[in-house]
């Protein structure tokens, strides 16, 4: 039904989404401004907003100082590699959870999503000392485990919502065509869910790259991703806004990027069988 | 060779026996046809024979064969479903290919017998579109399609047609029989639609809550229905059933005279009633006539009657077409 809308109307709400927009995207605006600022500028009160003396020291200070090209690499083979561990696990569970439900299969779903409820630093003395005792302490090995293991709940969630919009009249054809389990997973099921594929792995390459709190615990140096990278900028010995900014900036562009190349795709599998 | 047979096969989902027992044998070559209304088991049924469900006792012979514990795959046996079930992803032609390539064939061999399917289904011009870009009829072809290349030893078909509209479903029935006497590979064929049914099969087995009913020829089942439910079932419109003192004069519990048996005058006969409703199809009108200290009857007469609402008419049950039933419903010699 079409709803009538005056034009006053629409200039209200149009600049209503615009503020929460702006408020939303403002903290990040602010860090991208703060990195072409002297450490000067960065505190001074009242902050300017525009007007001030651009500066590109702060990101040569910064490559100076640490070692961008790695920690970013850390942080694609950690984000990347844990998810496609992540899928290669869910898409066989989501499968069965999906297409041969049991009676519990609801209270497992349930159960594997309450592990994401668990404040996370709850078991991080008993993963510290696996980690240590297994030698996986600042490790990409150990990071793409142990951050397959933190989103795995959340892929299998998500996929299992987009097998479930499968019909399963195809998969019962492909087993009628002579499809083995295999064939009909690799040949039918996951071309089928592609878009739902393609936006879980999308959704969490970023839950993975953002991750501090484990990367920050289990790695230093060798392994440590652009997470660690940032925070080796907020040491106690005193603060560097702007360099601290920089960092941030360096650290969030390749995901900012990412994502907004592949909005279109997040978005469209994000509402994937919300409206047929 | 495409030889069915069902020994004591039985499903159960959970408490509920679905199927209690049945003992069905299938010839090869013969089109099979199961029909019941909606519930009666005959779905579960072919997908027990096409192995999408496990039977929960009982054996399933395929050419002599024990397939009871055997995967769809390696029964041999092709579907065709009611939603088409085509894969969205792919052509036409890789949805025909997908059998032949699952069972490992060379590519040129997958080629040529793809064309050929394609051309008996008139489907060559639509080999590179998408599922997504044909019409409902030559989504059904394309389905049948993928079942012939395989060269099964019998096709099932599941409610097939129950998505079509009226008119293309009429010519897919005929496609299908047509089918039937080129290929001559058995056909077992699940529908709900007794015209179906009737104008299809060598064989019908009428299912009722799991259990067979009646099995036999079209005709066989038209002109000797074995119970109060295979009367009621076979034949449109449905036979009339008259229970009560006109029944009892005739030493049965239940009466049965199809529409089409019953002779009409306008001035004499043995029983007197009004019309109610004249329904007119052209070729025959279907009256439905108040009968006094009977009820509804139905009756057929020829197309070009022009008894109308309100008309007092005659009606005489003709000569030995009539069926009787004793108190359990069944058939009385």
């Amino acid at each position: 039904m079409a709803r009538k809308t005056t034009t006053a109307r629409k200039a209200t709400v149009t600049m209503l989404a615009w503020t929460i927009g702006f408020i939303i995207f403002f903290p990040v605006l602010w860090t991208i401004l703060t990195s072409f600022k002297t450490e000067g500028e960065a505190i001074a009160a009242p902050p300017s907003f525009l007007f001030f003396d651009w500066t590109m020291e702060n990101y040569l200070t910064v490559n100076e100082r640490s070692d961008y090209p790695r920690h970013f690499w850390n942080s694609v083979v950690i984000s990347v590699g844990s998810t496609l561990l992540g899928v290669l696990i869910a898409i066989p569970a989501a499968w069965s959870l999906a297409f041969v439900p049991g009676r519990r299969t609801k209270d497992v779903l349930m159960w594997m999503l309450s592990t994401k409820m668990m404040p996370a630093v709850g078991v991080l003395v008993p993963m510290y000392l696996i980690f240590r005792d297994a030698g996986l302490l600042d490790t990409k090995t150990g990071l793409v485990g142990v951050l397959t293991l933190i989103n795995l709940p959340i892929i299998v969630w998500m996929l299992y919502t987009y097998f479930k919009e499968i019909p399963a009249e195809i998969l019962e054809a492909a087993r009628m065509d002579g499809a083995s389990l295999r064939s009909e997973i690799l040949y039918v099921l996951t071309p089928m869910a592609l878009p739902g594929i393609a936006s879980t792995l999308l959704l969490n390459i970023i839950l993975a790259w953002n991750e501090a709190f484990w990367t920050l615990n289990l790695a230093a140096a060798k392994a440590a991703p652009l997470t660690a990278f940032i925070a080796s900028y907020s040491s106690p010995e005193g603060l560097f806004y702007a360099k601290l900014s920089a960092a941030s900036t360096m650290a969030i562009a390749p995901i900012l990027i990412l994502g907004w190349f592949s909005q279109k795709q997040l978005v469209r599998g994000l509402t994937f069988g919300a409206v047929k | 060779m495409g030889r069915i047979t069902l020994r004591n096969v039985a499903k159960r989902f959970g408490d509920v026996a679905v199927i209690p027992s049945i003992n069905l044998e299938v010839e090869d070559g013969e089109f099979v046809v199961f029909v019941g209304p909606s519930g009666c088991g005959k779905s579960t049924l072919l997908r027990l024979i096409a192995g999408l469900e496990d039977v929960s006792g009982g054996v399933i012979e395929i050419d002599g064969v024990n397939a009871t514990e055997l995967p769809p795959a390696r029964r041999g046996l092709a579907m065709v479903f009611q939603s088409y079930a085509l894969y969205p992803h792919m052509s036409v032609r890789k949805n025909i290919a997908f059998p032949l390539k699952m069972a490992g064939m060379e590519p040129a061999e997958i080629a040529r017998k793809v064309e050929a399917a394609a051309a008996v289904l008139n489907l060559t011009g639509y080999l590179d579109r998408r599922p997504g870009q044909l019409s409902g009829g030559q989504r059904q072809r394309v389905a049948i399609g993928r079942a012939i290349v395989r060269e099964p030893a019998a096709f099932l078909f599941d409610e097939p047609l129950s998505n079509l509209d009226a008119a293309l479903r009429v010519n897919m029935r005929l496609e299908i029989s047509e089918l039937h006497q080129t290929l001559k590979t058995t056909m077992i064929y699940v529908t709900h639609d007794q015209v179906e049914a009737m104008t299809m099969a060598d064989k019908i087995v009428v299912l009722n809550l799991g259990r067979i009913e009646q099995v036999g020829s079209p005709l066989d089942l038209y002109r000797a229905p074995a119970n109060l439910f295979v009367a009621g079932f076979i034949g449109s419109p449905k036979m009339n059933l008259i229970d009560g003192p006109e029944a009892a004069r005739q030493g049965a519990a239940t009466i049965g005279l199809r529409p089409e048996h019953i002779d009409l005058s306008g001035s004499a006969g043995i029983w007197r009633g009004t019309v109610g409703i004249a329904e007119h199809l052209g070729s025959d009108t279907f009256l439905r006539v108040q009968v006094e200290g009977i009820g509804m009857i139905t009756v057929r007469a020829g197309g070009d009657t022009d008894l109308r609402h309100g008309d007092a008419v005659w009606l005489t049950p003709q000569p030995g077409r009539m069926h009787r039933f004793d108190a359990d419903g069944k058939a009385m010699a």
